[in-house]
């Protein structure tokens, strides 16, 4: 039985819902998209010419919600459906985005590059707790035009993983998706193993962007997978209540799927978010707030009662350095998160309002993400009777008895999480001839092994040089006549 | 021939099974092998492999239970062949292992013995709660080498320090050799009390036994 947590009744659901069709008439979703626009109004929504307002009928809303499928995977470069969205599959990622990094030296947030995407990505690759990569930090080393391919670019060429990503642009949307049909072998291929998912993000309150509708349309019509990240902001960009910004999320992701829909019914979109309260006393948007979590987990529900695959933000922490704060932060949310069976969870690794990430924290994090892991495969049978069995004749009475058992030998590892050495259980002696270290000392002797013993995957070589011609081609495109050297570049220590 | 039994030996120390060692102990036998090219050359890789990957943290607690045991039972059966031949293995050392009085905790101790065992010392484990005078009154009559004290509790681990002055009074240092563990124990208290060692695990504890008895 898999450990549930619950925060909402059927009935609050119901109410969720109604009133969350109720805002898709009134005050009705802001689309700034022409074609989205066009999309609705053929389906029978009301524009509004002057302020791009269109009023949603609930029926609309709803073919769309029957059409979106319940489940679908995601798949690793060799083909092996590896991540289920649907159903109470519970899945991390490392978080995206960030524009920094913690320093593990300095303690300063370094101005991301190229180098400390890479880094993040190999750590990744190795901690099995992260089912799938992200284009975790932007890298300001090359320009602004194919920040968003090139980092899609180095996951597809570093790592075997699936892939959580997101474009800036509706140009730059394509492009991915071309690039991701260069590795599949073909368009076909692409859309039927979808080896990445790409993040959208309506603006709350109840505004989808030209640009997110954009991607909403070229995703659907491409059949690639798309994850709605909706971000109420509790007291300022939307309700202060929690349950009036779960509603709020409610209704900005059935306008999302609607027009996702209305593209192209059928295709693979994930009800998800980035949900926050805002914090009244320095205006910033807390991720490791435990009402968050709470704003996730009930958005989740209203999902499930859907069937919906879902997905959310958690396992970060507002801290700017890997500390206690970092820790409990990441650790509760991550917990709280997989508990409320979601999909797929970002933000491990992440600091400072999801803006720096942290190779450290990431190992630190795996840990978090094992005992939440641990914890949602629940208390199983694993054998006929309960106890009494163990109870042979070779029992003496001594403490060591039971580690005498074959049977002890043969199910430790599945009903202990083994944890790697950045959790200290070691004697005080052995913990003092290590080092003293700290748990981010730890982690920071864990990072430096992981990129000593990463190796990069061996990709269809035409594939592979298919890819970086493509690449080079959009930078040359951007003014950039070469890639920068990421073959030499030296390993951060 | 023999060099593939001795792989499947030493794979059965690491795998634990103890069936299997003993299987192919009786095979050894029937084959005419040396026994004690058995044990050294098949089942002792085995189980130092396993130790290793212990210390390494590859391996853990019931895997490193499992080999000691497989180790022993093996051992068991190819003992009395070497004694036909009129050999014996060479014994490590002699061994008294006990917890001291007043503490009933002796997971770790127990371990010690099964991995002093399956390195080839003769341990008598005396149990738990045992006074300073049953602890030397064994280790006189089995004439050890050395003395294992555990204790778990820091109320109890003062009775470690009594046997050691009992037996530096009664002149039987350094003749018998002592090591002391348990969780309380760290390197300055085994100083503070003269014994001659501790170790953090029972991996460990083998490797002082044989330093301490010269046998490394």
């Amino acid at each position: 039985m898999q450990p549930k947590l619950i925060l909402l009744t059927e009935d609050i659901i119901e109410r969720i819902l109604d009133e969350a069709y109720q805002l898709l008439l009134k005050p009705g979703i802001k689309v700034n998209n022409e074609e989205a626009r066009d999309l609705l109004a053929s389906a029978g929504a009301q524009v509004d010419l002057e302020t791009n307002v269109v009023r949603i009928p609930e029926q609309i809303a709803r073919k769309a919600l029957e059409t979106a499928p319940r489940e679908f995977y995601l798949y690793d470069y060799d083909g092996n459906p590896t991540v289920k969205y649907g159903g109470d599959a519970v899945h991390f990622d490392p978080g995206s985005s960030g524009i920094a990094m913690l320093n593990p030296e300095t303690l300063e947030h370094d101005t991301t590059e190229t180098q400390h995407l890479l880094k993040l990505i190999k750590v990744a690759e190795q901690l099995s707790q992260y089912d799938a990569q992200s284009t975790a930090v932007v890298c300001h080393d090359v320009p602004q035009q194919i920040q968003d391919s090139y980092r899609l670019y180095l996951a597809l060429l570093y790592s075997r993983k699936p892939i959580v990503t997101g474009a800036f642009t509706n140009k730059t949307v394509t492009e991915m998706i071309d690039m991701l049909a260069i590795l599949a072998g073909g368009h076909d291929a692409a859309r039927e193993k979808p080896r990445a998912i790409f993040d959208v993000c309506p603006a709350p309150p109840l505004i989808w962007s030209n640009f997110a509708s954009g991607n909403l349309i070229a995703l659907a019509r491409a059949g690639v997978p798309a994850e709605i990240v909706s971000v109420p902001l509790a007291g300022a960009a939307a309700p202060v209540t929690l349950l009036g910004a779960v509603t709020q999320h409610t209704a900005e992701c059935l306008a999302g799927i609607t027009i996702h829909q209305l593209a192209k019914a059928g295709s693979p979109i994930v009800w998800g978010g980035a949900a926050c309260i805002f914090d009244m006393k320095k205006g910033a948007t807390p991720m490791g707030a435990v009402e968050t979590a709470m704003l996730d987990c009930s958005y989740a529900q209203v999902a499930k009662s859907l069937n919906m695959p879902t997905h959310t933000y958690l396992g970060a922490t507002d801290s700017k350095l890997v500390d206690a704060q970092a820790g409990l932060e990441s650790g509760i949310t991550a917990m709280i998160g997989a508990l409320s069976g979601i999909n797929m969870i970002s933000g491990s690794g992440m600091l400072d309002f999801l803006s720096c990430h942290s190779a450290e924290k990431l190992v630190i994090d795996a840990e978090g993400i094992a005992m939440a892991k641990r914890m949602i495969e629940g208390v199983k049978l694993h054998t006929e009777t309960l106890a009494t069995g163990f109870y042979d004749d070779n029992i003496n009475f001594k403490g060591g008895d039971f580690l005498k058992q074959r049977i002890t030998m043969q199910l430790f590892r599945k009903e202990q999480h083994l944890p790697s050495n950045v959790i200290d259980r070691d004697s005080m002696r052995n913990w003092k001839e290590a080092g003293s270290l700290d748990t981010y000392g730890r982690a920071k002797v864990m990072v430096k092994q992981l990129l000593a013993s990463y190796k990069k995957p061996e990709l269809d070589p035409a594939k592979e040089a298919a890819l970086r011609t493509f690449m080079l081609d959009l930078a040359k495109k951007a003014g950039m006549n070469e890639l920068p050297m990421i073959e030499e570049t030296p390993t951060l220590a | 021939m023999s060099e593939e039994l001795y792989k499947q030996m030493a794979q059965s120390i690491i795998e634990g099974e103890k069936e299997i060692a003993i299987e192919l102990a009786q095979k050894s036998v029937e084959l005419n092998m040396h026994p004690l090219d058995t044990i050294t050359k098949g089942f002792v890789v085995g189980v130092n492999y396993i130790g290793d990957q212990f210390g390494l943290g590859e391996a853990f607690l019931p895997e490193l239970v499992m080999a000691g045991e497989a180790m022993k039972a093996a051992v068991a059966v190819l003992e009395p062949e070497l004694l036909k031949l009129g050999e014996a293995r060479e014994i490590m050392g002699r061994v008294v292992l006990a917890t001291v009085e007043g503490d009933i905790h002796e997971i770790g101790k127990t371990l010690v013995g099964t991995m002093l065992s399956a390195s080839g010392f003769e341990v008598t484990d005396l149990g738990v709660d045992q006074p300073a005078e049953n602890i030397i009154g064994k280790a006189l009559e089995i004439d050890a080498h050395l003395i294992g004290m555990s204790a778990l509790l820091t109320t109890t681990m003062v009775r470690q320090r009594e046997v050691i002055e009992e037996l530096d009074r009664e002149g039987l240092r350094p003749r018998i050799k002592v090591m002391v563990g348990g969780a309380p124990i760290t390197k300055d208290w085994a100083e503070k009390i003269k014994a001659d060692g501790t170790s953090e695990d029972a991996v460990g504890a083998v490797q002082l036994a044989k330093r301490l008895l010269g046998k490394e």
